[in-house]
Parts: structure tokens; sequence; C-alpha cells
């Protein structure tokens, strides 16, 4: 029953993304297109809400006589994809309702009304997929329907660039993921995902599977070293669709990488747990640290969907490692902590883009180096993108915090695996893991620091009005969430049981009977953490400050130029600046990690010139990976190159010497 | 029940009562050491008072964020503070954070911190809230290996059962537990901006961080900023307090004298840490900027470290 | 059988013998360098003379007191004049990236660590701990002399290697030979500072002549 409702909200996204198609030259189409997506997209929230709450409801493949004639398309819902549904609507819903006011300021609505539907459509059909091929189909349909909106400002400057380069990542990641499930239905060609289930694939075949979905899975979701498209492409988008990527597009990715390894796959091997939570490590610390350079607010919020995603790995990989060692209950634990942050992450992505989207819309400016001030003029964006911040920084009482502490916990389990690389490896990703948290929490300050606070750096800041009542209901029900999130993770942990109980086969404890809304993940004595009292502690000791404070002292307050230790410089040129602000950190890691280097160009003395500071960044993964392997294809295609001037003489000898060898083959073959 | 209310709030308050107290004591100290007379003990309650009692000057291009975040560092700290057990365990609310959580906490306060220092929008303002993230950046992942270390020593990340395991008889002498000490002392210097990293009694010099950030204040907003820096001094001695010297504390359920027996050996812990502390500083000079890193990262490194030396501590 | 006390002690000396040859990593002035191993020396000689004293092998005193007389002191004196002659007592020397270093140091530690733990299952605590902590020393003391260029740096890591040998013979209860493998390695660095000695001296004559430094005292009339 469930998945055929949420099949015909899919085949209603798709109608509505033909209308737009069809009347996107209307003045209403925006309105109406962005409306029904919403309505759509709460509706396909609350049913799979229901069903995360009752999975006992959820059974019954549903099959449609469509694509293949012999193997027609499978759709199913169980408890993993009912959650990963979840996140996905509330995603999608978020963002069609700040498109309401948003989408109005589209100069090109005909590029992106007809695809904003169909995008969204794509990904709640992989989430229903029951079939390697329906899977894949829809996965493909995700890729390039979001590849559409990215092109939607082709004429801008470096989009075109980025859009090539996501064609490219998105491709290879489907190829490899067609090879995963190509090894996994093994020499029978069993594409029904419950028949994979069935069949666990030898050893190294799983390995091999394991790798090719954390190239296909973690290329979508951003995985350093394949994350070089996600700050050119996420960006490039309009910005809901920005969101949408970010907030929502990793998160499919995430789905598929837990389809394959954790449910289709057999029971794992010891070591994909030390690869896959390194691989995340990694991948936050790098992450975090290219956020921290950017001065471009909309590439900043990229670059952490890149750290976040790391984290989100490391718990998956630890679910991996405490999995093959039969610990169910630490494998809970960690695989908890990973799907809470991707629930946590998707909430706080989708605000922080939908306030830089505020931002751009009423100043036209991304770089936080014209920007600054913008609170005095949108202090709602301000206070919602504020309160994005903290969550994403992982500050207790929001709900970034929550999940990073689950993970922490989960780390601390480490000690009890038998494998000493283990022991060794996951405090070792728990002091990157803790290095990211501490450098999200920098590359907030400035994100936010330089954005809304100081004075205005440009005129067109100094101008900005805040924007129109629906994007700002959609940023606020988000900032909602994320505080409720944070101060009663108990209910959610809960909710989140069936989809634990049927991936790591244990579950949490329940949290909602504790005293005071407690979490404890393993044991009184151990750990616990309740972000309630915490919330209310804050606030009770705030306001007997401010009432001491209002009771006794002076309320006297006076405005005057600011103070600047007596050298106050009207000119906002003498602020701090977004590059500044992250030089010691560049200095501290950047020197080593990108190789960073910095050039002073004094003008010679007397000149009145203004003096030059140029700072050199390099990509290592760009010019180790990438670089090569593109002077590799052009060399090739050099060479390949010669093969089109050939004779007609030349072609047949091609033609028929490849005959030869297929004969020969085939000899050899018998 | 009520006992442990009771003593949470005992202990709140004695945390807010002794912070400047102690700084003053470290501050009369430093002058004594260096053959000045120094200011009075009581010398901070009295700056404190001045504050409240004057106008606040605002800077014109100060938003709500500024004037909003003297409250909310002085409560995360505050409430950071009033779950380290200081002269007793048994907290009521001891349950409601543990050691991870109270680093957050103390986060929570820093990020409120710098963005007030960007508030205003003045050069000082920037550099002070960018070297204060850049130390952080680097203090909190060391601590938190600290943390990693005492807990998977002790099997528990709530201060409270740290501290009753560290007064058991398994604990021994590791040199993983020395290296954590260690490292929570550079970490606690960096965090508290004490010398090398940060002197607190400058003004009007380009190395402060601390100081500059928070240059804008004044009145009662910069009364709660101090307040809430002595709170977190005192915060980092309790903790190193009660994880490496948990003699003297108080247990719940032990009667009004043990309580009292805690709070007196408590205030000879914080004499003593106070008294290092001004040694410590009147020895030692202040590190260029770029040597913090230096500092900062070998205190990550020993982190690494005892996490590390723990596997072979724990075979015996 | 030992006492918990015992053991401790001897962990905390293994213990800080790897956390000093830590330093010696992140040392990067010739004076400071030299200062830490002469406090990796001292630290080495208490963990014999510890180990002479639980294990009740008076031999071992003689091993502690050789560490302490000649490498404690002796070594780190004659290093220390030969560095002020040379005139390199100030430099800073060009190590490669000292955070690389010492993240590769970590690595070893725990490389050392998980090779040596899992392998000497069958030994006494002690003997296996020993065994890690001294496997580390050596691998440090490699690193040591693979990432500096500067000659005094390289001895001192192939000492503090040295060290790392000394703790794991003498880690291992009933090992024959302690004394004199100490004795015989002693000789043998001492004959390598001599001749590093000599060979920089002669190296340098011309460029460290005193009326060359003469010329930058700043109090010329």
């Amino acid at each position: 029953m469930t998945a055929e409702l949420l099949l015909w909200c899919v085949a209603a996204l798709l109608a509505t993304g033909a209308a737009g198609l069809l009347l996107h030259r209307r003045p209403m189409a925006s309105a109406a297109v962005y409306a029904a997506s919403l309505a759509i997209t709460a509706a396909a929230l609350t049913i799979s809400a229901r069903a995360l709450l009752s999975p006992a409801s959820l059974n019954g493949v549903i099959s449609l006589p469509l694509g293949l004639p012999w193997l027609g398309t499978h759709f199913k819902v169980d408890a993993l994809s009912a959650f990963f549904l979840l996140v996905i609507n509330v995603g999608g819903a978020m963002a069609s309702l700040f498109a309401l006011g948003y989408g109005r300021h589209e100069e090109t609505p005909g590029r992106v009304l007809p695809f904003f539907p169909a995008f969204l459509a794509g990904m709640n059909a992989v989430l229903l997929a029951a079939d390697a091929f329906t899977f894949l189909f829809a996965w493909e349909f995700m890729s390039l329907s979001s590849w559409a909106l990215v092109m939607a400002h082709h004429r801008r400057a470096g989009n075109a660039a980025a859009g090539y380069l996501y064609l490219l990542m998105a491709s290879f990641g489907t190829l490899a993921l067609l090879l995963a499930f190509g090894l996994l239905a093994g020499p029978s060609g069993a594409y029904d995902f419950a028949a994979i289930r069935q069949m666990p694939p030898a050893a190294a075949v799983s390995a091999v599977v394991l790798v090719l979905a954390l190239i296909g899975a973690g290329s979508k979701a951003g995985l350093v070293p394949l994350h070089v498209w996600l700050p050119l492409a996420h960006p490039a988008a309009p910005t809901h669709v920005s969101a949408l990527m970010s907030g929502v597009m990793t998160k499919v990715a995430v789905y598929g990488f837990v389809r394959i390894v954790f449910d289709l796959l057999g029971p794992p091997t010891w070591w994909w747990g030390a690869v896959v939570p390194f691989i995340g490590g990694i991948t936050a610390v790098m992450g975090v640290l290219y956020a921290l350079l950017q001065n471009d607010l909309k590439r900043l919020l990229a670059y952490s969907t890149v750290e976040n995603i790391g984290i989100i790995f490391v718990g998956l990989g630890l679910a991996l490692a405490f999995e093959a060692n039969e610990m169910q209950a630490a494998a809970a634990l960690a695989f908890t902590a990973a799907l809470l942050h991707v629930f946590n992450h998707s909430l706080f992505k989708s605000l922080l883009f939908f306030g830089a989207g505020a931002v751009l819309s009423s100043t036209g400016e991304r770089d936080m180096d014209r920007l600054g001030g913008l609170i005095h003029r949108m202090p709602r964006t301000a206070f919602a993108f504020l309160i994005g911040s903290a969550a994403i920084s992982a500050l207790p009482p929001f709900n970034g915090f929550v999940s990073e502490w689950l993970t922490f916990q989960a780390i601390l389990l480490s000690p009890t695996l038998p494998q000493w690389l283990l022991k060794f490896l996951v405090p070792a990703v728990g002091a990157l893991l803790a290095l990211a948290a501490a450098l999200a929490g920098a590359c907030f300050v400035k994100a936010f620091g330089f954005t809304f606070l100081g004075r205005p750096r440009s005129d067109i800041a100094r101008e900005a009005a805040d924007t129109d009542r629906w994007s700002i209901a959609g940023m606020f029900i988000l900032a909602a969430l994320c505080l409720v999130a944070g101060i009663l993770p108990g209910y959610f942990i809960d909710a989140l049981g069936p989809v634990i109980e049927a991936m790591t086969g244990a579950s949490l404890p329940r949290q909602e009977q504790l005293d005071w809304l407690t979490i404890v993940p393993i044991a009184q004595s151990r750990s616990s953490y309740n972000g309630l009292l915490v919330f209310f502690f804050i606030v009770l000791s705030a306001s007997l400050a401010a009432e001491a404070i209002h009771r006794w002292a002076s309320a006297a307050v006076r405005r005057s130029a600011p103070w600047d230790c007596g050298f106050p410089d009207s000119s906002p040129a003498t602020q701090y600046s977004p590059g500044s602000f992250s030089q010691p950190i560049r200095r501290v890691f950047g020197s080593v990690l990108f190789r960073a280097h910095e050039e002073v160009q004094m003008p010679p003395p007397g000149d009145a010139s203004p003096a030059r500071l140029q700072v050199r960044l390099r990509d290592l993964p760009w010019d180790v990976i990438y670089a090569p392997m593109a002077r590799a294809v052009a060399y090739c295609a050099e060479r390949v190159n010669a093969l089109q001037f050939l004779t007609i003489r030349g072609y047949l000898t091609l033609v028929f010497s490849a005959l030869v060898v297929l004969l020969m083959v085939l000899a050899i073959w018998q | 029940m009520m006992a442990d209310l009771f003593v949470q709030f005992c202990e709140m308050l004695v945390v807010l009562g002794l912070a400047p107290l102690l700084a003053g004591y470290v501050r009369t100290l430093k002058a004594r050491l260096v053959g000045r007379r120094g200011p009075p003990l009581l010398q901070p309650y009295r700056d404190l008072l001045r504050l409240i009692r004057k106008e606040v000057v605002l800077a014109d291009s100060a938003s709500w964020l500024f004037r909003a975040a003297p409250y909310i560092v002085f409560a995360a700290t505050w409430v950071a503070a009033a779950l380290v057990p200081t002269f007793a365990t048994g907290l009521l609310f001891n349950y409601a954070a543990d050691m991870i959580a109270i680093v957050a906490l103390l986060a929570s306060a820093r990020f409120m911190l710098a963005l007030a220092g960007l508030d205003v929008g003045t050069s000082f303002g920037g550099i002070g809230s960018s070297r204060e993230m850049m130390i952080a950046s680097l203090a909190e992942p060391a601590m938190v290996m600290v943390v990693f270390t005492l807990s998977l020593l002790a099997g528990s990340t709530q201060l409270s059962s740290i501290a009753a395991f560290m007064q058991g008889p398994g604990v021994g002498l590791r040199v993983s537990l020395a290296m954590a000490l260690v490292a929570l002392i550079m970490v606690a210097i960096a965090e508290n901006a004490r010398i090398p990293v940060d002197n607190p009694a400058t003004h009007l010099e380009l190395t402060m961080v601390h100081e500059a950030m928070i240059i804008e204040y004044s009145g009662r907003h910069l009364a709660l900023i101090e307040l809430a820096s002595f709170v977190k001094l005192l915060l980092y001695i309790s903790i190193i307090g009660c994880v490496f010297a948990p003699w003297g504390i108080a247990v719940a359920g032990q009667g009004l004298e043990a309580y009292l027996v805690g709070l007196a050996v408590y205030v000879v812990k914080l004499a003593v840490a106070g008294l290092l502390l001004a040694l410590f500083e009147t020895a030692i000079a202040k590190m260029r900027v770029f040597r913090y890193s230096d500092f900062l990262g070998s205190a990550l490194m020993l982190g690494v470290l005892a996490t590390l030396l723990l596997f072979v501590s724990r075979i015996a | 059988m030992i006492t918990p006390l015992a053991f401790d002690v001897a962990h905390l000396f293994a213990g800080s013998l790897v956390l000093v040859s830590f330093m010696l990593l992140y040392q990067d002035r010739m004076t400071g360098l030299v200062n830490t191993f002469a406090l990796h020396a001292l630290v080495v000689s208490f963990s014999v003379a510890w180990q002479a004293y639980i294990q009740q092998a008076p031999h071992l005193y003689i091993t502690a007191a050789i560490a302490l007389g000649i490498k404690a002191i002796v070594i780190p004196v004659v290093l220390h004049r030969m560095i002020v002659r040379l005139g390199i007592h100030r430099t800073i020397e060009p190590v490669v990236g000292v955070g690389l270093t010492m993240l590769a140091g970590i690595g070893l530690i725990a490389l050392s660590i998980m090779v040596m733990l899992p392998i000497t299952a069958q030994a006494g605590t002690l003997a296996r701990e020993d065994l890690a902590f001294a496997l580390s020393v050596i691998l440090l003391g490699l690193l040591m002399m693979i990432s500096r260029r500067n000659a005094v740096s390289q001895v001192i890591g192939f000492m503090s290697i040295e060290n790392g040998l000394i703790l794991a013979a003498t880690g291992a209860k009933g090992m024959p030979l302690v004394v004199e493998i100490s004795v015989a390695f002693s000789i043998l660095v001492a004959l390598i500072v001599i001749g590093i000695f000599l060979f920089r001296i002669r190296e340098r004559f011309e460029t460290v002549d005193i009326h060359l430094l003469h010329e930058h005292r700043g109090e010329q009339p």
C-alpha cells in the first residue's frame, strides 16, 4: 500500500514536471509548480513517516510491466527506504516552500521548472526501487535531471565546465554501480534485490563490490578524492536546487552505499571497517579545510557537505567493523549515529543553503568579500542562518552535536575490537573527526561572521532587504527542527530503531522512557547526554544573569563610534576580510596539504600604489589523480585521432583484422 | 534527590563565587613573584562591581548578537562548570552532559564570542576571532583526545565515573595518563589565554587574542565576559583536579562532614594549581603567534600518543 | 613475581623513553636536541637501574652507570662544545616538516605496538611491553636519522637507537652479555662522535675562523 501511494507521488511529480515544461511561460507557472511539488512531497513525507513508525505494515513488492520486458520493474518500501524517503521529502518539501518565494527571481524558469519536480521524482524512485535495473535507471534519471538544473544558468562563468565535470563523474559513478550490480547478480543474472540477498557472493567478489560501491556511491556523495565535481556543481544550480543536491541527493548516495553494502552484500569482512572509516575521516578533514579557504558562500557550504559526508561514512564504517566482529550492539550504535547525521545534515545544510540563497537574491552576491552587516538588513535570515551554523558546527544544544556525540561514543567502543589495526585506526579516525569538528566551528564563524556581521563591504550589501515570507518560513521550520532534534534526540533515535534492527540485527535501547529524555546509548554509567536539560540550563542561567544584571546593574546604553583601540577608521575596508580570517589556519594546515604559497608584491619605495598579496593553493587530489588522467586521455585521444585519416584500404584492414581476431578468440574459447 | 539538588546548587554557587578569587589570587602571586605588591586579592570582585555599574558604550555598527553574546557565553560556560565535580560527585544533573558535551559547551561559548568579535567590524575584533578559532581548531581535538584516553581507561565519558575510577585501585602509574595530563595542561593554558599562548594582562598589543576579540565590550557586558573567563579557568583546574588528583572529593550519600572536607580539599587544590600557574607564567616567555601551532600540535600529538600507548598499558 | 608498583615504575620509565624519543623529533635547535638526548640517556639509565633492582641483577647497574656517565653526561657535554666550536648552536635545522615527521612518528609507534604485542603473547607482561617500546624507540631513531641532514643529529639518532636496544636487552629477563653489549656500543658511539668531530673540524676549519667572527661583533672601533 505504502509503495503504491509513493509511486503515485512519483508519477504526480513527473506530471508536474511535464506541466512545468508546457506552462513555464505563464506568469503563475512558478508558483503553481512549486506549490504542487510542496503538496506532493508533503504527502510523500507523511506516508513515509507513517511507514517508518509502523514498519509492520510494509510488505509486498509491486511489479510494473515497464522497462526491460523480461525483468519488469519492482518497487518496495522497507524500513531503510522509508527513513531515506522521509529525509528526502523533508528536504524536498522545504525546498519547494523556499522556492515559492525564491523561484520568482528566476530569469529562465523554463530551464528550472520542468526539472525540479523531475529531480524530486528521480530521488524518490531510487529509494523505491527493488531491483538493480530500476535502481540504476532511477539513479541515472536523478543524475541527469540534476545535471540539467546545474546547467540552468549555463552562461555564467564556470557553470558549463562544472556541468561537464559533473556529467563525467556521474557517468563514472553509475558505471561503477553497474559493475557492482553485475557482480552481485552473478552468472544467473538475478537483478531482483530479493534474489541477490538470497545468494551472497564469495569473499573476493564482495571485496570488489565494496570498492565499486565506494566509488559509485562515493562519487555521488563526494568522498575525497572523488569530490572534485561537487563544490563546482552544487553552487552552480539555483539555490533551492543546491540545497537539494547538497542536503538530499548526497543522502541518496549514502542510501545506495548502505543498500548495497549492508543489505545486499552479506556479512562484512573486518578490513572493510578499516577502509571505510579511514576514507571518511580523511574526507571530513579535507572537506572542512577546503571549506575554510573559500570566500564564496555557496561553495563553502558545498565543501562543508563533503565534510559531513565524511562523518557519515565514519559512522557507517564503524558499523561495518563492529558487525564483522559480531558486536551487534556497537554496530547498532555506530549505524544510528550515521543515520542520525544523515537526517541532521539534510536539515541544517538545506537551511544554510536557503540562507545563502536569500542573501544571493537580495544582494546578488555570493562573495563574502563583498557582503557583511546583513544582520541589520536581513535580521530573520540572519537568525535562521545562525541556528544552522551552530547546528552544523556540532554545538549543543542543536542536533549536529547529538550525532557527532553518538559517533564519538561508537569510536570509544573500539578497544573491544579484536583486530589490532582497528584498535589503533579507530581512535586515530576519532582524532580526525575531532579536528574536523573544531575546524567546522571556525568555518562557520567565518561563514556567518563575514556574511552577516561587521560593516557592509559593498553598496549592494548596504541596501539589502530581507527576503520574502515563503523563504523565511522554509528557513524557520528547518531551524526549529534543528533545535527539536537537538533537545529531544531520544524520539528520533527510537524512530530509527526498525531501520537499525533491519540492517544490523540489533538496536539501541528504547530512549523515550528514560528520565528527562536523556539519551543513553549503552549504559548510564558509561555515557549519557540530555539535550533538553542542557538547553534548559543554558536558558535558565542566561535569564538568571540577565535578571541579575537588570536588577542591580546600570541599564544605561550609549551608542558611539567603535573604539578599535583608539584608531577607528570609518572605511569598511579596514575590517578583517574572509581571506585574512582563514590565514592562520591556512598557514598551519595549508602549507603541507595545499602547497599554499604566499607572495607579496610591494611597490617600489615612494610609489603610492597598493601592495598585493597573492596566495596560490594547489588541489592535491586534482594534481595527483585527475590532471594525469586527463593528460592520459588527451594523449590516447591524440593517438586514436590518427584513425580518422586512414585510406579506405586502411579501414578495410582494421575491420578485417578485428574480424580475424574475434574468430581466433572464438576458436580458443572453444 | 533533594540532597543531590542542593549539592548541585551549592556547586554552581561555589564555582561562581570562587572563580574571581582564583583569578585575583593568581594575579597577586604573579605580582609578588616579580617583586611588585600587586592588587589586593579581592580586586576582581571590585572590578566586576565597577563594570556592572558603568554604562555600556555600544558601537554604532553593533547588532543584537553583540548584546546577546555575553549572556550566552556566560551561561554556556557556567553550565559547563556546573557539570564538573569540584568538591563532590553525585551532582543531580551529572548525567545531562559528559566530558565530550562539556568540551562542546565551551565550544559553543567560544563560537558566540568569536562572532561577537566580528560583529562591530573592526580589525582588532577580526584578528582576535581569527586567532581564537585557529587555537581552538587544534586545542579542541587535543582535548577530545585527552577525553578519549581517560574514557577508554575508565570505560566511561562521565566525569564522575572517571573520577571514581581514578580514586580506585585499578589505575596505577601509566605513561598514557602522564601524557594526557601534560596535553590537558597545554590545552588549559591555550584555552584560558594564558602565557605562553596569550597574555591576559595586556591590551593594545598586536599579539593578543582573547582581549582583542572582546575589545569593543564595556560595562555589564564586559563584566559577564570577564566572569565567564574566570569561570573557565576554574573549570579547567577543576577538571584537572577531579581527574588527576581525585582525593577528597565527597561521594553522594556521605554526610555533611565529607562535603566540608571535600570543599576544603578543593580550595587547597585550587591554591596549589594557582601557585603552579603563576610560577609557570612568570618563568616563561610568550610565543610568537605562528609558534602556537607547534605548541598545540604537540598537545594534539601527545593526546594521540596517550591513546595509542593505552593499549600497551592495558595488557597488565 | 613483581609487585604492581614495580611494574608501574618500569612501565613509566619505558614509556617516558618513547616520549623523549618523540621529543627528539620535535627539536629544531641543536642545543635543545642535545639536551633532550641527555634526558633520553638519563631515562634509559633509570630504566635499566630499575630493571637491575627488580630482577636482582647487579650487573645491570653497570650498564645503568655507563648510560648515565657516558651518554647522559660526557657525550652531551662534548657535543655541546663541538656545536659551539662549529658555530651551529643557534641554527634551526632544515627539517622536513616537523608536523609530518611527528605524524610519521605516531604511525611508527602504532606500528611497533601492533607488531610486537600479538607476536609476543607468550612472554611476560613487562617484557612484551618493553619490547614494544624498544621497537618504537628504534624506529623513531631511524626516522630521525633519515629526516635530518645534520651529522650531529644523525649521531644522536643513532645513539637513541642504541638506547632502544639496551631497553630491549634489559627488559628481557636473563639476557646474556647485556653489559658487554652496552660497553661495546658505548665505545662505538664514542668513536663515531670523535670521528665526526675531527671530520667536521677539518672540514670547517677555514670557515670557523675566529677572525671572521670578530667582524660580526658590532663593537668595532
